[in-house]
């Protein structure tokens, strides 16, 4: 009878609408109370005095790189780097190797994020076999095998005929459409936003409307077949205003902002620096702050990471040879601080929705809430405590972040799944 | 400069002058055989091309000899790359054998500035991709300042696909620097308005007319048919509407001079007899090359 006692910490349940000082009790890997002055004889007690208590942080959009790129990331490294970033669920993206197209690669990934991973780990499925954008994957298959979702992550669904296929098959089994908003004859060969910087580089640009058509397109799609439609890493102005209007009409559409995309620009990319280089690019000043914009105005309900690891020997070469994407996990929490809630964007409370509520609502995840019976999963972070982000000593395989060195204010603290502790911060 | 030479955007003013009034010194009297020098006697410079270059490499080549160092020519080829060694393992194996500067092109942008950040050696950027090939400003303005007092407040038009150029670029860079007037021209898309904000006193146009009117100098770039990842502009509209021709230069002030970075693609870009007219310096800027990269050499290396 495992039995763990959070005592004196702010406890912020957006979906109860709790936010004081309380404690919160635990027993078994369920929920079993939230008060004051609780006690409870053999239970493990963590004091969280000063810190933030809050149900368990949710990332739903992943890279853990398993089966195929284990030099890169395992289920069992990202899933470690998950918890220490703060995070006690995640959803793996399926650009594995296989690809995760069919119900066994996703029994796969559930059977070894059982046995390696110290969070919940809920694999998303490929829209088309392989990826490839030609034939619809057996998605019921996958639901029955566990994915929460689909998308062709990274290689978008161009034909607009097969997107509307799966979005009506999604549909009926209950399921959201993300999309990697990119056309892909617009960007292609693009190694960065198109703009000065890029004109001044000599890197070749991918257009803020190579994203605005497909969210466009999709957004149109979503209307026809009245699925739930998700955007994967909004970046750029324009697609939060359509999303937004989308959303006014009452569609059930949701997309999702990257630390990144709401902390860097492409004019503060160090030049030719691989861990600058990800898809969509560091967008221009204006696209950062229409992002920003959302996020506080509740267009973007949801911040995930698209944590995308790559080992250092992909990372050190000519830019435009260089594989897109950089880890996220373990600086999200104090980027979001840092950018959103220091400077007074959005309330504590709404900075738990967008990693909490949000997400776990539109992947129809029975998590983030701390209501008394559900899932002893917390997340103790803290809005105050000084770090320095150092990449040498991740706990991913990889080490592309453009964070190397970065000074934190605020942090996570300490990560429970389960009702047990996972990871807890070295200088506590 | 302490640490080799990788784009005109960096440098500044004053530190340009120095290197073409250096330059003008390794300029050989005419008639004359530049005499050898030991400037440079016991330095290797490697001479490390990883994409197709004939003038410059040769131009490099006899300027390191000039000064009497040790050169060596590596061309992607005949080198480990085509046996899929990655760029850093290749030049960490020639930095082991200790040359003294690295001269170097690359298709791609930026590769001598991600080398640089590992290297000590350092890199002179004969090229990289689409971003900068800084030799080739500087000879562009020793042969303009033999012939014109100042670069100040002339009228230089650059032509052709300045979007993939790296001889536009650094031109741009080094031309705004010394308060030049500058027209960029090319069909959109080979112009994309970016450009217009890479430097000050830049404008651009659609029309060759509009760019040579009145022009002081006329630069034809060459149409990089290898850069074009994709067919931006119909090839056979291409000379009809930019190719510079014998009656386009009445527009212009009457002692402009005509400039290619070479080679030209003569009945392309630029019309055979505008390339052998008097007002064609092309020859001037080849010779310039070896004083210049002269300069260059001996600035990086001279203890």
């Amino acid at each position: 009878m495992a039995k763990l006692l959070i005592k004196n910490g702010r406890i912020i349940d957006p979906t109860s609408n709790w936010d004081q000082v309380a404690d919160l009790m635990m027993e078994d890997g369920l929920i079993t109370g939230l008060g004051e002055n609780l006690t409870s004889p053999g239970a493990e007690i963590f004091d969280a005095g000063g810190m933030i208590v809050a149900p368990g942080f949710l990332d739903i959009h992943v890279h853990l790189r398993e089966p195929g790129f284990e030099h890169a990331e395992t289920i069992e490294s990202g899933g470690k780097a998950a918890a220490a970033g703060g995070f006690t669920s995640v959803c793996c993206m399926p650009n594995t190797s296989p690809v995760n197209d069919n119900a066994t690669v996703t029994s796969y990934i559930i059977e070894r994020a059982k046995r390696q991973a110290v969070v919940n780990v809920y694999p998303i499925g490929a829209i088309t076999k392989g990826s490839m954008g030609e034939e619809l994957a057996n998605i019921g298959s996958m639901v029955q095998a566990g994915v929460v979702a689909i998308s062709d992550d990274g290689k978008p669904v161009m034909n607009s005929r097969i997107m509307r296929r799966a979005m009506e098959t999604a549909k009926s089994f209950g399921i959201p459409v993300i999309d990697h908003c990119e056309d892909l004859n617009l960007s292609a060969g693009g190694d960065m936003h198109e703009g000065l910087v890029s004109t001044k580089l000599g890197l070749r640009g991918i257009p803020s409307c190579s994203e605005d058509v497909m969210v466009a397109r999709d957004l149109l799609l979503a209307e026809l077949t009245g699925v739930r439609y998700h955007v994967a890493h909004i970046s750029t102005e324009r697609s939060v205003k359509m999303v937004a209007y989308a959303k006014m009409k009452g569609m059930a559409v949701s997309c999702e902002a990257t630390p990144h995309h709401f902390a860097l620009t492409d004019d503060q990319m160090a030049a030719y620096d691989s861990n600058y280089k990800m898809k969509p690019p560091l967008r221009s000043c204006g696209d950062m702050e229409a992002v920003i914009d959302g996020i506080v105005d509740g267009v973007v309900e949801v911040l995930a990471t698209d944590h995308a690891p790559h080992a250092g020997s992909e990372k050190m070469q000519e830019f435009e040879r260089c594989p897109f994407g950089i880890t996220g996990l373990e600086t999200a929490i104090g980027l979001t601080l840092e950018r959103l809630v220091h400077p007074g964007k959005i309330t504590l409370k709404h900075m738990v929705e967008l990693y909490t509520m949000h997400p776990a609502r539109v992947m129809s995840l029975p998590k983030g809430n701390l209501a008394v019976g559900s899932s002893a999963d917390v997340t103790i972070f803290s809005t105050t405590h000084e770090w320095t982000y150092d990449v040498n000593q991740t706990y991913s395989k990889s080490k592309n972040s453009p964070f190397h060195g970065h000074d934190f204010k605020g942090g996570p603290v300490a990560t429970v799944v389960g009702g047990k502790f996972v990871w807890k911060f070295a200088g506590l | 400069m302490a640490k080799g030479l990788l784009g005109i955007e960096d440098l500044s003013r004053p530190e340009i002058e120095a290197i073409l009034d250096r330059a003008r010194s390794f300029q050989p009297a005419q008639g004359e055989t530049f005499p050898r020098l030991d400037t440079l006697r016991g330095r290797t410079i490697v001479n490390l091309f990883f994409e197709n270059s004939t003038r410059t490499r040769t131009s490099f080549e006899i300027a390191a000899k000039r000064l009497g160092a040790d050169t060596l020519s590596i061309t992607a080829s005949g080198s480990s790359v085509s046996k899929g060694e990655s760029l850093v393992d290749t030049l960490n194996t020639l930095v082991a054998m200790r040359p003294d500067a690295i001269v170097m092109r690359h298709s791609a942008s930026g590769a001598p500035h991600f080398l640089s950040r590992y290297l000590a050696t350092p890199i002179v950027n004969a090229g990289d991709g689409t971003h900068e090939h800084p030799t080739q400003a500087l000879l562009d303005a020793r042969t303009i300042l033999d012939l014109r007092e100042t670069l100040e407040g002339l009228k230089v038009a650059i032509i052709g696909d300045i979007a993939h150029s790296r001889v536009a670029r650094s031109n741009i860079h080094l031309l705004s620097k010394f308060g030049s007037e500058i027209v960029l021209c090319g069909p959109a898309p080979l112009l994309p308005v970016e450009l217009g904000q890479l430097a000050s006193g830049v404008a651009l146009t659609n029309d060759i007319r509009d760019a040579i009117r009145d022009a002081d100098v006329i630069m034809m770039l060459r149409v990089q048919l290898e850069r074009q990842h994709e067919a931006n502009f119909p090839a056979g509209d291409y000379f009809k509407f930019y190719g510079l021709r014998l009656d386009h230069l009445a527009l212009a002030k009457p002692n402009v001079l005509v400039m290619h970075p070479g080679p030209i693609n003569r009945g392309r870009e630029i019309s055979s007899d505008v390339a052998d007219s008097q007002r064609s310096v092309i020859l001037n800027q080849v010779e310039n090359g070896v004083a210049v990269r002269m300069a260059v050499l001996e600035k990086i290396l001279k203890q």
